[in-house]
C-alpha cells in the first residue's frame, strides 16, 4: 500500500484539493481520486438529502462519516422521491472540505440542464460525479411527475467526458474552463446472465467511468464470479470498483427491500440468518462487517460503498469493527 | 404486438440475415423514388415504415434506428428509453422493474444479440437519440445519407483522379 498520501499534512483552506500524487492520469484534484490512484482500500458512504432547507442537516448527516469515509454519496432523488438537490448538498459539503460524489439521474433533468449543472457543481469544488439512470418516477412520491430520461447513463458518461477532456458542450461550443471531475457510475452485478453484466461494465469503462459502484452485494459466490471475469478482461486496471453493502435492520426489512427495492438481491440464507438472531439490528450490522471483510479479499476490489439508509449513525463502529482501512483514518473537516 | 417483437428477439439471427440483405434494397427503392417523386412520397413511405416496424419491433418511431445493434430488440420500449441498458433495476425473473409483466427490453436484447453473427455490435456505446428526428421516418434519412456520402466519396475519388 501507499504510504505516501498519509505524508500530507491536512488542508489549512478547508475545500481546497490535495495535492497530486506522482501517479499519471489524475482527473480532478479532490480527495477521493486520490485515495484510490494512492492504492488505497477506499469507503464511501451516502446521505440521504433532507426535506428541508436547512443547512446544518446535512452537515449534521455528513458529520456521522467523520474519520470513516474517503467521499460521501450525495443522492440525487432516489427511489424517485423529491429531496433537498444533490448539487446543492454537493456544493454545502465542498464548501467546509468534505470530498462529496454527485449523483447525476438522468430522470429529471435533459441535456441541457446536467451539462449546466455538472459546470456549476465543480464550480463549487466538487470533483466527483456518478452517473445513473435513476428510478422510475412510479416508484416514487410523485408518480404523476413527467420522466426525463433524455440521456442514460451511458450517454452521461459520455457526455461528462466530452465536457472534461474535450472542453466543449455536445453542441461543440467552447468552455472557457472545463469541470475536472472524476467520473463513475453503477453496475448491478446480480441482473442475470453473469455474462451481460461484465460486457455492461466494459460498456460504461469505455464511455468514461474510472470508478464503479454497484447495487447491494449480499450473494458472494455471484459477486466473485463477476469480479473474476472482470480482473480476466483487465477491466479492473481501467477503473475502480467499490463493492456496495448494507446493514438490513431485520428479516422483515430484508423481505421488503428484496420485493419492493427493484435491483436488490438477498438470498435465503442471510434472511434465515436474520430470523434466527436473538437481535436481529445487530446481526445486521455483523452481516454487513463480515461482506466488507469478504469483499477487501476479492482480487479487484478497491473499496466498499457503505448503503445504511436509516442507520447511518453506525456506520462508522461498523467500518472501524471490519478494519478494512488499515487503521487509515479518512480526512474530515474535523481534522482541522 | 408483444408477442411479435418477442419472436424477432428469439430470432434475431434470421432477422439479422433478412435485414442485411432487404435494407441495401430498400435504401436504393427510396433513392430512386426520391429522384422520380421528390419528397411527394415521404408521407406514405413514414407512414408504411410505421406500420411496419411497428407490427414487428413495437417500434416507436423515434427515428433513430439501432436495431442490428439492439439484438432485434427496440430500446424505445424500455420506460426509461435507455440506449445503453439494463438499467440496475432488472428483476431476478430478467422483467422490467417499471412494467412486471414485461420481459425487460434490454435482458431480451442481450440474449437476442447473442443469436446474431454481429453479436459485439451490442457493445458499442449508443449516444442519446436525437429528437428532432422523432416521428420521422429512419428509412429515409438513412438513404439520403447514404446518396450523400455515395456523392461524396464519387466526387473525392475525382478530385484524386
Amino acid at each position: 500500500m501507499n504510504a505516501e498520501l498519509d505524508q500530507y499534512p491536512p488542508v489549512d483552506n478547508p475545500g481546497s484539493p490535495l495535492p497530486e500524487l506522482e501517479v499519471e492520469g489524475h482527473r480532478s484534484e479532490g480527495r477521493f481520486e486520490h485515495v484510490l490512484r494512492a492504492g488505497h482500500f477506499a469507503v464511501t458512504s451516502e446521505i440521504a438529502p433532507p426535506d428541508s432547507a436547512d443547512a446544518e442537516q446535512v452537515y449534521e448527516r455528513a458529520r456521522l462519516f467523520d474519520g470513516v469515509c474517503d467521499a460521501i454519496n450525495a443522492t440525487d432523488g432516489s427511489g424517485a422521491n423529491c429531496h433537498m438537490s444533490s448539487v446543492a448538498v454537493c456544493a454545502l459539503l465542498s464548501h467546509v472540505g468534505y470530498s462529496p460524489i454527485l449523483q447525476i439521474s438522468c430522470r429529471d433533468k435533459n441535456r441541457i440542464a446536467i451539462q449546466g449543472d455538472v459546470l456549476g457543481a465543480a464550480a463549487m469544488g466538487v470533483c466527483n460525479v456518478l452517473a445513473l439512470s435513476g428510478d422510475d418516477v412510479s416508484a416514487g412520491d410523485h408518480p404523476e411527475a413527467k420522466p426525463v430520461f433524455d440521456l442514460d447513463s451511458v450517454s452521461l458518461l459520455t457526455t461528462i467526458k466530452t465536457m472534461r477532456d474535450e472542453s466543449r458542450f455536445l453542441s461543440g461550443r467552447k468552455l472557457d474552463k472545463a469541470p475536472r471531475v472524476f467520473a463513475g457510475s453503477t453496475i448491478n452485478p446480480f441482473v442475470p446472465p453473469v455474462e451481460s453484466r461484465v460486457r455492461q461494465l466494459h460498456k460504461k469503462i469505455n464511455a468514461g467511468a474510472e470508478f464503479i459502484q454497484t447495487q447491494y452485494c449480499f450473494d458472494m459466490p455471484v459477486m466473485r464470479e463477476m469480479m473474476q471475469r472482470a480482473v480476466d478482461m483487465g477491466l479492473t486496471e481501467k477503473a475502480y470498483i467499490l463493492a456496495g453493502v448494507g446493514t438490513l435492520a431485520s428479516a422483515k426489512t430484508a423481505r421488503w427491500l428484496r420485493s419492493n427495492v427493484p435491483g436488490v438481491h438477498i438470498p435465503d440464507e442471510i434472511i434465515a440468518r436474520l430470523e434466527g438472531a436473538k437481535n436481529q439490528k445487530a446481526e445486521g450490522q455483523k452481516i454487513c462487517v463480515e461482506l466488507m471483510q469478504q469483499c477487501k479479499e476479492i482480487e479487484g476490489i478497491s473499496g466498499v460503498h457503505v448503503m445504511a439508509y436509516r442507520q447511518e449513525q453506525f456506520v462508522a463502529q461498523m467500518v472501524e469493527e471490519s478494519g478494512v482501512l488499515d487503521g487509515r483514518r479518512a480526512w474530515a473537516p474535523s481534522d482541522l | 404486438m408483444y408477442r411479435l417483437r418477442r419472436f424477432a428477439t428469439r430470432h434475431a439471427r434470421a432477422y439479422e440475415v433478412v435485414y442485411n440483405a432487404s435494407s441495401p434494397l430498400i435504401l436504393r427503392l427510396l433513392r430512386g423514388l426520391n429522384k422520380v417523386f421528390g419528397t411527394r412520397l415521404d408521407t406514405p413511405i413514414t407512414w408504411l415504415e410505421a406500420k411496419a416496424k411497428g407490427a414487428l419491433f413495437d417500434c416507436q418511431m423515434c427515428g433513430n434506428c439501432v436495431l442490428s445493434s439492439t439484438g432485434m430488440t427496440c430500446p424505445m420500449n424500455c420506460p426509461k428509453t435507455i440506449r445503453n441498458g439494463p438499467c440496475g433495476g432488472v428483476r431476478a425473473n430478467g422483467n422490467c422493474e417499471v412494467k412486471p409483466d414485461m420481459k425487460c427490453v434490454w435482458v431480451e436484447a442481450w440474449s437476442g444479440s447473442q443469436r446474431m453473427k454481429h453479436s459485439q455490435e451490442i457493445e458499442l456505446v449508443q449516444f442519446a437519440p436525437n429528437h428532432q428526428h422523432k416521428g420521422s421516418s429512419a428509412w429515409i434519412r438513412l438513404s439520403k445519407e447514404n446518396a450523400q456520402a455515395k456523392l461524396k466519396s464519387s466526387s473525392s475519388s475525382e478530385a484524386q483522379q
